[in-house]
């Protein structure tokens, strides 16, 4: 389950700054960019709870 | 930002207040790079970047001053605070009182609380401006002093009341969810920048820099109401923005914790990603503010960041906000309460949160952040020049230091003098010698530093006579 967290938060982080770059390379619209930030936002809060901090 | 921290990814609970932190609890270096990193980027930070671009700098002059200007700022916490910290492994509050008495450190408490509070307020200006977004509320422009409008008021009033009853009953949780968001935050800061340029037309990284120079930082002539900014305007405020807890020393509290004076070295995570990336991208969303509306000079946080970054944009200025509100509303509780130690701390925290919550229906206080921030930076100054001098110079200039540990004084004129002497002086210099705000604070700190040696020198050579 941790293990499977931290995947999903690094990917998270991906899908933060990814779609960002490749906007900026004109490979993607802004409106899917924007789509893709969130979904990672709401990713990035749901898996890393699961292990930072937990001692 | 600045604010005022305790142990890297603590809860503030008042521990070693008043001894010096054990070997036990001391902490490793990445917990310094972590706290850093995480508490100065900021929701302030989407202020000061278009401030910057208000001020008509250039793009050397942004990027030339925020690289040495922060290169400064790591410097002082090495060379200056952490030094101290490590050797004496005190709070600055409990430092204070062994030099300065515990009177003369309830105003010093005052002060820092009250600083607190306008600074928690504009970080509630800010979050407000996500909300209002999502509401239509009328926002307050570029050189509004005063509440705009009854949308406004009401919604800084529910953002300020739910972020003072989180600081009382709830900081745990959101001192977790600051640790959780700070690698995704820094992030998103980052994906401003690079979409706002995108959107400005620059299209490659190697048009970055001619692009950048002619359609974001132009050097152009400022916004009306706004000061030209220089390199020396971006240098003096990124090396002093944080002048009271470097050179200042109320980072004393955070340092004491530290095996090594060196790991002061990890407050580069915090000024080069908040302090340089983070205004930087925040710069970019402005002019891109600018170009595609031209006319609108607002500077609203909210609205910025959705238009580059859609939902998670304001999600990501709301958590910004809030994790960096919460301790700095807590710290003002603390200062507040040291004055009056039987008092509840909530009560005291909620009472806190509603001055920071009046403070913040002034765009006032957003609006001139940079010269705010400066003045909080000056007003606590002075004392981390008495900390200073008291820790390695007193002795070598014939004085005892710790007077008032040693003596049972309640106040030290010495302190007493070089702070308000100080303030008074800088403060003259800024408003009737015409001198800005960013320059006074390095000749304040010799100034402090030299009235404290010889008023010293004359209170203690006059009870050695009697």
């Amino acid at each position: 389950m941790r293990r499977a967290a931290q995947l999903l938060s690094l990917a998270a982080l991906a899908g933060t700054i990814v779609p960002p770059v490749l906007f900026f390379a004109g490979r993607m619209e802004i409106e899917p960019m924007k789509w893709s930030m969130l979904v990672a936002a709401v990713a990035w809060f749901a898996a890393t709870p699961i292990w930072m901090d937990r001692k | 930002m600045a604010d005022e921290r305790k142990a890297p990814h603590a809860e503030p609970v008042d521990e070693y207040e008043r001894e010096p932190v054990p070997e036990h609890a001391l902490l490793g270096f990445s917990s310094f790079v972590g706290q850093y990193a995480g508490e100065h980027t900021a929701g302030t930070e989407l202020m000061i970047g278009p401030l910057f671009i208000a001020s008509g700098v250039s793009a050397p002059a942004v990027v030339g001053g925020l690289l040495i200007g922060n290169l400064l700022a790591v410097l002082s916490w090495m060379f200056l605070t952490a030094p101290i910290a490590v050797r004496a492994r005190m709070t600055v509050y409990y430092q204070l009182e062994k030099i300065c008495g515990r009177t003369l450190v309830t105003g010093y408490n005052l002060a820092n609380g009250v600083m607190f509070c306008f600074l928690a307020g504009a970080m509630v200006t800010v979050n407000a401006t996500a909300l209002g977004l999502w509401f239509g509320v009328d926002m307050p422009g570029l050189n509004d002093l005063y509440p705009n409008g009854l949308g406004w008021v009401l919604t800084v009033l529910v953002m300020g009341a739910l972020m003072t009853v989180v600081a009382a009953y709830g900081y745990k949780v959101v001192a977790r969810i600051a640790n959780i968001a700070a690698p995704w935050m820094v992030l998103v800061f980052i994906a401003y920048g690079i979409v706002a340029a995108r959107q400005l037309g620059i299209d490659s990284v190697e048009s970055f820099w001619p692009k950048a120079k002619e359609l974001i930082w132009t050097g152009g002539e400022p916004l009306a109401g706004r000061a030209k900014f220089t390199f020396w305007h971006v240098m003096f405020f990124a090396w002093f923005c944080n002048m009271a807890t470097h050179i200042g020393m109320a980072d004393l509290s955070l340092f004491r914790y530290a095996r090594k004076s060196w790991y002061a070295v990890g407050s580069a995570a915090g000024m080069y990603l908040g302090h340089f990336i983070a205004w930087l991208s925040a710069s970019i969303l402005y002019a891109h503010q600018l170009h595609a509306t031209p006319g609108n000079t607002d500077v609203l946080p909210g609205p910025l960041a959705y238009n580059s970054a859609g939902v998670a944009g304001v999600l990501c200025v709301i958590v910004a906000g809030w994790t960096t509100a919460n301790p700095t509303i807590y710290r003002a509780g603390l200062a507040f309460q040291a004055m009056a130690p039987r008092s509840s701390r909530y009560r005291v925290t909620l009472l806190t949160g509603a001055l920071a919550t009046i403070a913040g229906l002034f765009p006032a206080i957003a609006m001139k952040l940079l010269d705010f921030v400066a003045l909080y930076g000056l007003a606590l100054m002075p004392m981390g020049a008495v900390i200073f001098v008291d820790f390695w110079l007193a002795r070598r200039f014939g004085f005892r230091p710790n007077y008032a540990d040693r003596s049972g004084a309640a106040f030290n004129w010495a302190a007493a003098v070089a702070w308000v002497a100080t303030l008074v002086v800088c403060l003259a210099v800024v408003n009737a010698g015409g001198m800005q705000i960013y320059f006074v604070g390095l000749p304040g700190w010799f100034l402090a530093a030299a009235l404290y040696i010889v008023v010293s020198r004359i209170v203690q050579g006059k009870e050695t006579r009697s």
